[in-house]
């Protein structure tokens, strides 16, 4: 297999504690040299490819945990081909497919659907997170234990709670066996039925009905007190309440096992966004107040939310183009995470470099268990080049992802990934896509 | 051409605006203007009995996703007065059951050269949607419990008629406030007018969130009765509910209906609204809803009077532009 070396750049590995300029030496697919003249001139010689990476970030590869491929079932929105094809053009080098497709990940036949279908699709790894419930229905557990030798990451029943509590209690102490983390979805249904956006005064004012925080807050609050009396491993998924971020962060400071993400759309949008009456405004969680999003960076900067994960939720066009109760819930991330995080978290001072890579590559795959996040000798040679002060406009029209709905059409953003390697081979070059197009 | 209708031969420049969505975004000026317009029209035509030709060669077509007897009656006969034609359009039977979107259901009738669209639908914000995807204007006839234009339009001139003007009166609006639009549609209106408005009703159905927009929020209609030159009665939405925002409706009856014991203890000068349909009995009884305070019917001539004026600034003949009668036959909009 050939080499690659990566020259010049600013290294950021926060696996490592390094935050300095140097190379980056791959062979076999594996990082064989790291750092300032780390790389001996006869090596450098010898490379097989060389990418001048002056004046760039290189990053290890970074991991989105949130993403819904929609395959199998409804590949109409998206494919794991064009999904990945969106991963790698956003630098992503890894995600985790989320199984609530159609029909739900909960057997080990459908975990290796998805591996041969990344395989083929050649982009990037694709980790699959589970059903907690067979057919993620709530009623019974899935066969957690088959589903981790199939290869599953971690479980999750997302699109929706685990609505029984003792399922959720069950679940999280069968987890305990594999060590595996059970990503939660915190929403009570009763309280967010019929909403299509965060119940506040804009709600009020358009009549729109509302989701209210405390739906997002109650179901968190469960869900910390069951990982606190089973010793099972709670993730909040898509954390968007102000209240949500306290609960996380008192659970921590008590050293309860609990992480937590949170979506470039929950840093950066409103509810007052929903004023345009614009579906592709329209999530779930949904979009909360201004406070809600300061207490969402302040948890990003003091580390109460672990990580930041897209909840990449693409819909065909003719589904979103409905009246607003009618619509889907769900906005696409993945070619647009990392210009938001640069844009909200870097360029204003709220994050520096190696906290915002340990948020989108270190971490999660920590809490994932995989063995990516790092560029330490003899780690996975993936890799993803940012270039810092890169400005860009989004253009829907060019996004690999099969689906458009994205409301940050049209948005000025700065950052963006030049090159994404996956296992020591380059999968995307900014440049060499744009002279495509 | 009468010569009353050359008074309307069109729309005046300080009308900018393409459709009516909501009175949220209007200025005082444009609600001003609009109802200067209909109280034109109310007595240009007698009363709203007689007909003009303002709008001859028109099509305004009636686009209902939600049932409605009397806001598309009065649409169709507001259109009727200004010599429009009038086309109906009802989604039960159409081609929204067999599955099309709203907009391309809008798009063909566009396409069948109609030059106003009223609409009607069940969720908040689609009349809006729809004038992103169509050239021609769009009244909002209610769209969920978002708003209803012309609804609240027709309530304030009604108060204008019989109290002179709208600046510095109390204005109490009682009842489900949280599931509607005339409350919102009266909300904004009146305060633009000067107006104070007090949102009266269970905590269940008026939130305190109310108070923010600089409203007054009460759950006691008996203490506020006495400071009220106005109350407009909302309907219960029992359709719209999740679960029931009251225990009972005799409950919310002694609380809130307005009955001859709560009339005594208000202003003589007392103006009783109702944008009905109204349910005798609960948030009104029969002998206050028929009696001399209550302008419930002349709401209902008021809405056709307002309802000329909306059709007519949405789409009447503006300076410089061609008017529908004067195109070629098959010219494209």
């Amino acid at each position: 297999m050939p080499s690659l070396l990566i020259r010049g750049g600013r290294i950021v590995d926060p696996s490592q504690s390094l935050d300095a300029t140097g190379d980056v030496l791959i062979r076999d697919g594996r990082v064989v040299a790291i750092g300032a003249a780390a790389v001996s001139e006869s090596d450098a010689a010898g490379a097989d490819e060389v990418i001048d990476a002056e004046g760039m970030i290189i990053t290890p590869g970074l991991v989105d945990m949130h993403v819904h491929l929609r395959e199998p079932g409804r590949e109409e929105d998206e494919t794991i081909e064009t999904g990945a094809a969106a991963a790698i053009a956003g630098g992503f080098t890894s995600v985790a497919c989320i199984p609530n497709t159609e029909p739900p990940i909960d057997t080990q036949g459908a975990v290796e659907f998805i591996h041969q279908k990344a395989a083929r699709a050649d982009a990037c790894n694709v980790f699959v997170v589970a059903c907690v419930s067979r057919d993620r229905a709530g009623k019974e557990l899935a066969e957690i234990g088959q589903l981790v030798e199939a290869g599953a990451v971690a479980f999750t029943d997302d699109g929706s709670p685990v609505y029984d509590a003792e399922l959720m209690r069950r679940a999280f102490e069968y987890c305990r066996m594999f060590d595996k983390p059970i990503l939660a979805h915190e929403e009570v249904l009763e309280l967010s039925h019929g909403g299509v956006m965060h119940e506040g005064l804009v709600s009020l004012a358009l009549g729109l009905p509302g989701m209210p925080a405390a739906a997002e807050e109650v179901m968190i609050g469960r869900d910390i007190a069951l990982a606190e009396v089973t010793g099972g491993r709670l993730h909040v998924m898509h954390l968007s309440t102000a209240g949500g971020v306290a609960l996380v962060r008192r659970a921590k400071a008590q050293g309860i096992a609990v992480t937590a993400e949170a979506t470039p759309h929950h840093f950066t949008l409103t509810d007052e966004c929903l004023r345009q009456f614009d579906s592709n405004y329209k999530m779930s969680p949904p979009l909360r107040t201004a406070a809600d999003v300061e207490a969402i960076l302040d948890g990003l900067v003091d580390g109460t939310i672990d990580c930041i994960a897209t909840d990449h939720a693409p819909h065909a066009i003719e589904k979103k183009m409905l009246e607003l109760d009618r619509a889907p819930f769900g906005i696409l991330g993945l070619e647009t995470a990392v210009g938001l995080s640069i844009t909200r978290l870097i360029v204003p001072g709220r994050l520096d470099w190696p906290r915002l890579v340990d948020a989108m590559s270190t971490l999660p795959s920590r809490i994932l268990g995989i063995d990516r996040g790092t560029l330490a000798v003899g780690a996975v040679g993936d890799v993803t080049i940012i270039d810092p002060n890169l400005t860009w406009e989004v253009d829907a029209s060019t996004f690999r992802s099969k689906s458009v709905n994205s409301p940050f059409h049209g948005w000025q953003l700065t950052g963006r990934a030049v090159a994404t390697i996956v296992g020591g081979r380059v999968k995307f070059r900014l440049h060499e896509a744009a002279a495509a197009s | 051409m009468t010569a009353s209708d050359h008074a309307f031969a069109e729309v005046p420049q300080s009308w900018t605006h393409r459709h009516l969505l909501d009175l949220e975004r209007l200025s005082a000026d444009d609600i001003t203007l609009l109802l200067d317009t209909a109280a034109a029209f109310k007595q240009a035509t007698n009363g709203c009995r007689t007909k003009l030709t303002a709008l001859a060669g028109s099509t305004v077509v009636n686009l209902f996703f939600e049932s409605s007897t009397r806001t598309k009656t009065s649409f169709a006969l507001a259109a009727r007065r200004l010599g429009a034609d009038v086309v109906d359009f009802s989604a039960a039977g159409s081609s929204l059951s067999k599955g099309e979107s709203f907009i391309d259901t809008a798009k063909n009738l566009e396409a069948m050269g109609v030059d106003a669209v009223v609409v009607r639908h069940q969720t908040p914000g689609t009349p809006h949607l729809l004038t992103e995807h169509l050239g021609v204007g769009v009244i909002n006839a209610g769209d969920g419990p978002h708003e209803h234009p012309t609804q609240g339009l027709l309530d304030i001139f009604s108060i204008r008629e019989q109290l002179g003007s709208l600046e510095g009166l109390t204005v109490g609006l009682v009842g489900d406030i949280a599931h509607s639009r005339t409350a919102r549609s009266n909300l904004w209106g009146l305060t633009k007018l000067g107006a104070k408005v007090i949102l009266c009703g269970p905590p269940t159905l008026v939130s305190q969130r109310w108070q923010e927009l600089g409203v007054e929020v009460s759950h006691d209609l008996d203490t506020i009765l006495p400071r009220c030159h106005v109350l407009n009665l909302l309907r219960i939405q029992f359709e719209r509910q999740n679960t029931p925002p009251f225990p009972s409706v005799r409950e919310y009856a002694h609380l809130y209906a307005m009955d001859k014991r709560r009339l005594r203890r208000a202003r003589s000068d007392l103006v009783i609204l109702a944008p009905g349909p109204i349910n005798r009995g609960v948030e009104v009884t029969a002998d206050v809803a028929d009696c001399p305070q209550s302008l419930i019917l002349n709401q209902v001539t008021n809405g056709l009077a307002v309802r000329m004026a909306a059709l007519w600034l949405t789409c009447g003949p503006r300076a410089g532009e061609p008017t529908p009668s004067s195109q070629p036959a098959g010219a494209s909009a």
